[in-house]
């Protein structure tokens, strides 16, 4: 499951949406235009199960998403999902870990705090004994040129 | 017949004398006859790997995963307290301050070390920087990058950020620090292979208990560490799939 936004957690002026999510779940989130950026140095690491519900997240996880790890643990990745990424990406994602490739792209994920932060991500299928067991996600500070690429590029494919 | 033992080139080489007598003390308490070979850099080990040579090694990240996964090869422990972090440097006189400032066409050191050069390479990124967009100046050593670096003739140096801090005060003095990792979960073990995997209990045991005695105590400040801490199959294939992500 998870929750709407809540509207006491959001810093500063904010916009609100609904999502629709995989599974048929919608969720209101609000969003402002205040951009963390990303820590140097430092990697942002999360596991999910085969369905994509988060079963770990590291320190620097926890920190971006302003999140705590026990809002985390449990629920479905999706809780971070911003509203300017185009489900196609996401499409993508799904589609070539489930061939058990390796995916790459860069994602703007939402915080609780309504703000927002630019990855670049790889997710692999964690396989073992020949079985996925759930897929692991590492971020890193994505070069500002291809986040700008993406900026251009995102709203042209809804 | 003895199995064979090596130990990850990239060691810190003060601590070439402590590998010895951590492996005399190894044949005592287990038993078994082990013989200590080091290669002369990362090709020879390789090489040795791939002729299933090896049954007991002090491994790093990046071979980790083609020993578990190629050469069927188990983790035993890790040091505790110690995990792979890189560092990348300037000369202190470069007016660059952040990572991303450096421009493609730059002259970068770095040693043959794998894992340290991944962590750099992913540091350099926030730059567009790659293999591609500069020019390498492959080094023996982190001193020699050091001295790359102090004379001018690299622009950017990637170190083990163990080697960075090694170095001495006066050459410290003369570069800067732009980005330190902070991963933490990126480290060597110490994994049995191919011949010796009935003894991994036994193994583990004897290393987990060297900070009871004396002797063990001993030995452990040699090789410069603290303890052995154990690392179970799901740890060591957690790391493996987190260097998968990496290496792209
Ligand atoms: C390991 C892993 C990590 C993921 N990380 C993110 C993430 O950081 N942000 C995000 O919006 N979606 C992430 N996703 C994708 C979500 O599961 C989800 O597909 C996406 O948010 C879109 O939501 P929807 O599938 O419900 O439409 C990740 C998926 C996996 C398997």
């Amino acid at each position: 499951m998870i929750n709407d936004m809540n509207p006491r957690d959001i810093v500063g002026e904010f916009r609100e949406t609904v999502l629709n999510l995989y599974g048929g779940m919608q969720r209101k989130v609000f969003y402002t235009g205040i951009e963390t950026p990303y820590p140097d140095g430092k990697l942002i690491v999360s596991t999910t199960d085969p369905t994509g519900i988060i079963t770990h997240v590291n320190q620097a996880f926890i920190d971006m998403s302003g999140y705590t790890e026990a809002e985390l643990i449990g629920a479905p990745h999706s809780i971070l999902r911003h509203p300017d990424m185009p489900s196609a990406a996401f499409k993508d994602l799904w589609d070539t870990v489930e061939r058990g490739e390796k995916w790459q792209g860069f994602v703007k994920n939402l915080r609780k705090d309504g703000g927002y932060y630019w990855v670049k991500a790889t997710v692999v299928p964690n396989i073992r004994k020949g079985v996925v067991v759930g897929y692991t996600s590492v971020r890193r500070k994505p070069s500002r040129t291809k986040v700008e690429e993406c900026i251009a590029l995102y709203p042209t494919l809804f | 017949m003895s199995f064979l033992f090596t130990v990850s080139p990239d060691f810190t080489p003060d601590h070439l004398s402590g590998w010895y007598i951590f492996n005399t003390w190894l044949q005592k308490q287990t038993g078994v006859a082990i013989h200590l070979e080091m290669y002369n850099g990362f090709n020879a080990q390789r090489e040795a790997i791939s002729q299933d040579k090896v049954n007991l090694i002090y491994a790093n990240p990046y071979d980790a995963a083609m020993l578990v996964r190629e050469k069927g090869f188990l983790p035993l422990a890790k040091p505790v307290g110690e995990s792979d972090e890189a560092i990348i440097a300037v000369s202190a006189s470069n007016p660059v301050s952040d990572a991303a400032e450096l421009t493609p066409g730059i002259r970068l050191a770095f040693t043959d070390d794998p894992d340290v050069k991944m962590m750099g390479m992913i540091m350099l990124e926030p730059g567009d920087l790659d293999v591609g967009n500069m020019q390498s100046m492959p080094c023996d050593a982190y001193v020699q990058v050091a001295k790359h670096l102090l004379r001018g003739e690299a622009d950017v140096g990637i170190f083990l950020a163990e080697a960075y801090d090694g170095l001495s005060e006066m050459i410290k003095k003369q570069l800067k620090i732009l980005v330190r990792s902070q991963i933490s979960v990126i480290h060597h073990s110490l994994m049995i292979g191919p011949g010796l995997l009935d003894k991994r209990e036994q193994f583990q045991q004897c290393l987990l208990g060297m900070t009871g005695d004396e002797k063990g105590r001993g030995v452990l400040e040699s090789l410069g560490f603290r303890a052995w801490e154990k690392v179970d199959d799901e740890e060591m294939e957690f790391m493996i799939d987190l260097m998968d992500t990496l290496t792209l």
